[in-house]
């Protein structure tokens, strides 16, 4: 396999705190990778910079064997690195289809997009039902199930999630997880950031533990979940 | 309107013949025809004016107070490079340029002046950008009424006089033309003139709508962070929703110029600016028929107001009690509070805009009673 996202030595600071401090990070091909931690780990830092909304202090990212520093903001997704953020970030007085042709909006090829939209549809027949309606209208999960849609439309070669529990039910979350698992085995690359670690453990192939900006632990995801102080911290048993 | 039009034909050749003979018919009904067609000529000006702020504030969703700015940077170009004024001192190759340059050139110094405003502004939405593009146009108004010194090139609060009709084919359109038995006047032949240029935005503006770029502004009107996260190049989306509702600010500039002979900073207040404002909002924002439909109830209402009201006074009290131009802003003013109450989405809104304030079939609003409702139970 090869790799397709390579962060080497990544430091970010806002002013004088030093949020990252120096991570090493990697994702190959086909893999779904979780980073998970508690809240102000520095997790969401280390994606918003990884998609160029925030300038690191030091250290490289290299996406398919290029540095992503001379990249502007919208040049990210052309080339394949989309992300779905947290809180969605979903157009909610579009409607859903047009929600998920916006996720097209850098891809010029009509058929293939078309084809891309009924597969989505596949994957999310709850969208399918609803496609003629306001997006801000729907559920939270919905809502959720539109933001990873639209990404999908993107066609991206990584995929990086923020938190898509965040502020669902229970119930809602595991359906959600469900759909990651769904999309990992169509072949997407992913980095899913995730406080839920148990469930996020669960879906991924491996896993980094992030801890007040720094990496404690990197492993299988199942070694991780056996591990005993992964599981003191963050796992609640 | 377009789309019963699509589908009927009939409708639309019934339409177009009525825009055509209209000057006629005007000039056959009222003794004060003339007049009538004077106005439906600026009403034609404010369409061209409305649909050009429309891609600024409707489609791309930029607060545009400042919008008559490029309706005088228009203006003085043509009366410039068309009048006595500085034709000692301009070269003779830029002096009366042929029509169909003199139009591109005012779009395109319109449009520079557009992404001299935009550029500041990017970062910039909503109440922010309205104060500021306010500011931009009052000081575009304040250049024209200063720079009479030192050296002359406005002419000041004097304006610029003997400005030349425009000259398309050898014919000069300031001059009554005789065709198929029929004189057409400097009027008349503005009305097509000005008619053409509405269809042209018309066109423009349409294909525009179902465009990239109309997507891409629909997505920063939205929400511009997920437009950035989307692939969209904000910052030039935005730069070319000003530049390009600058421009045809700019064109209309140019007409009016050609059609007045007269400019003078006077033209170009700040009430101006919000009439046309007042004018998208009031039809329905982004949405093209709309639009024109505000602009004609804009300005053709105080045209009616002076037509029915003095005759009205005589009648009643013998004399004039009232001037119809003070009951104007009245009569306007209460107009647009009522109909902000009841329509906020204008008088003909796009299907967006109308969903936005009011759920489109039983159906959907069923469902969308069920999301927020039953929410998060119902995932199969």
């Amino acid at each position: 396999m090869s790799t397709l996202l390579q962060v080497n030595d990544l430091k970010v600071a806002y002013g004088g705190i030093h949020a990252v401090k120096g991570i090493n990070l990697e994702v190959k091909q086909g893999e779904l990778v979780a980073l998970i931690g508690a809240n102000g780990a520095g997790k969401t830092t280390t994606l918003k910079t990884l998609m160029g909304m925030v300038k690191p202090a030091g250290g490289d990212i290299l996406f398919d064997g290029q540095s992503t520093s001379k990249l502007a903001p919208h040049e990210y997704v052309s080339n394949g690195l989309v992300m779905v953020p947290e809180g969605r970030g979903i157009f909610s007085r579009l409607t859903v289809e047009e929600n998920l042709q916006m996720g097209a909006y850098s891809r010029n090829d009509k058929a293939e997009i078309a084809h891309d939209l009924e597969r989505v549809y596949y994957l999310f027949p709850r969208l399918k039902e609803r496609q003629k309606q306001l997006a801000g209208t729907l559920s939270g999960g919905e809502q959720q199930m539109v933001a990873i849609g639209r990404a999908m439309l993107s066609r991206p070669k990584l995929l990086l999630l923020d938190e898509p529990s965040m502020g669902l039910a229970p119930i809602i979350v595991q359906k959600i997880f469900e759909i990651i698992k769904m999309i990992a085995a169509e072949g997407v690359t992913m980095l899913l950031v995730e406080q839920n670690a148990k469930l996020a453990l669960q879906t991924a192939n491996r896993g980094y533990v992030m801890e007040s900006g720094r990496i404690t632990y990197s492993d299988d995801a199942a070694a991780l979940l056996a591990n005993e102080k992964v599981q003191q911290a963050y796992l609640g048993e | 309107m377009h789309e019963t039009m699509k589908k009927n034909p009939l409708l639309l050749a019934i339409f177009a013949t009525f825009v055509m003979v209209l000057p006629w018919v005007l000039g056959g009904f009222f003794e004060n025809g003339n007049s009538w067609l004077r106005a439906v000529d600026f009403a034609l000006l404010y369409i061209l004016l409305a649909l050009g702020l429309n891609i600024v504030v409707g489609y791309a969703g930029l607060l545009d107070l400042g919008y008559i700015a490029f309706y005088a940077v228009g203006a003085y170009l043509y009366a410039l490079l068309n009048s006595p004024h500085l034709a000692e001192v301009l070269p003779a190759w830029l002096s009366h340029p042929p029509f169909l340059v003199m139009m591109v050139l005012a779009a395109i110094v319109a449009g520079v002046f557009g992404v001299l405003l935009g550029s500041p502004t990017l970062k910039l939405r909503g109440d922010y950008l309205a104060i500021v593009t306010l500011g931009f146009g009052e000081i575009i108004r304040i250049f024209m009424n200063n720079l009479d010194r030192p050296v002359n090139i406005t002419n000041g609060p004097q304006g610029i006089n003997h400005i030349d009709a425009v000259q398309i084919a050898g014919y000069d359109f300031g001059r009554p033309i005789e065709f198929l038995g029929l004189t057409f006047e400097k009027i008349h032949l503005y009305y097509y003139l000005i008619l053409a240029f509405c269809a042209l935005i018309i066109f423009v503006s349409m294909r525009l709508q179902n465009s990239r770029i109309g997507r891409a502004w629909v997505a920063i009107r939205e929400d511009e962070i997920a437009a950035n996260a989307m692939g969209i190049n904000t910052r030039n989306v935005k730069l070319l929703a000003f530049a390009m509702g600058a421009s045809f600010g700019g064109v209309s500039g140019a007409l009016f110029a050609s059609f007045q002979g007269f400019v003078s900073p006077e033209s170009f207040v700040l009430m101006e600016s919000v009439m046309v404002l007042c004018m998208v909002v009031l039809g329905g924002m982004g949405n093209i028929p709309g639009v024109i439909l505000g602009a004609i109830i804009v300005s053709i209402t105080p045209e009616l107001l002076r037509d029915i009201i003095n005759p009205l006074q005589m009648a009643i009290a013998g004399k004039r009690v009232v001037d119809p131009e003070n009951l104007r802003m009245l009569v306007f003013g209460l107009a647009m509070i009522i109909i902000m109450l009841v329509r906020p989405e204008g008088l003909w809104p796009s299907k967006r805009r109308r969903a936005e304030l009011h759920p489109k079939t039983k159906e959907i609003a069923l469902q969308e009673k069920d999301s927020l409702q039953d929410a998060e139970r119902n995932h199969d």
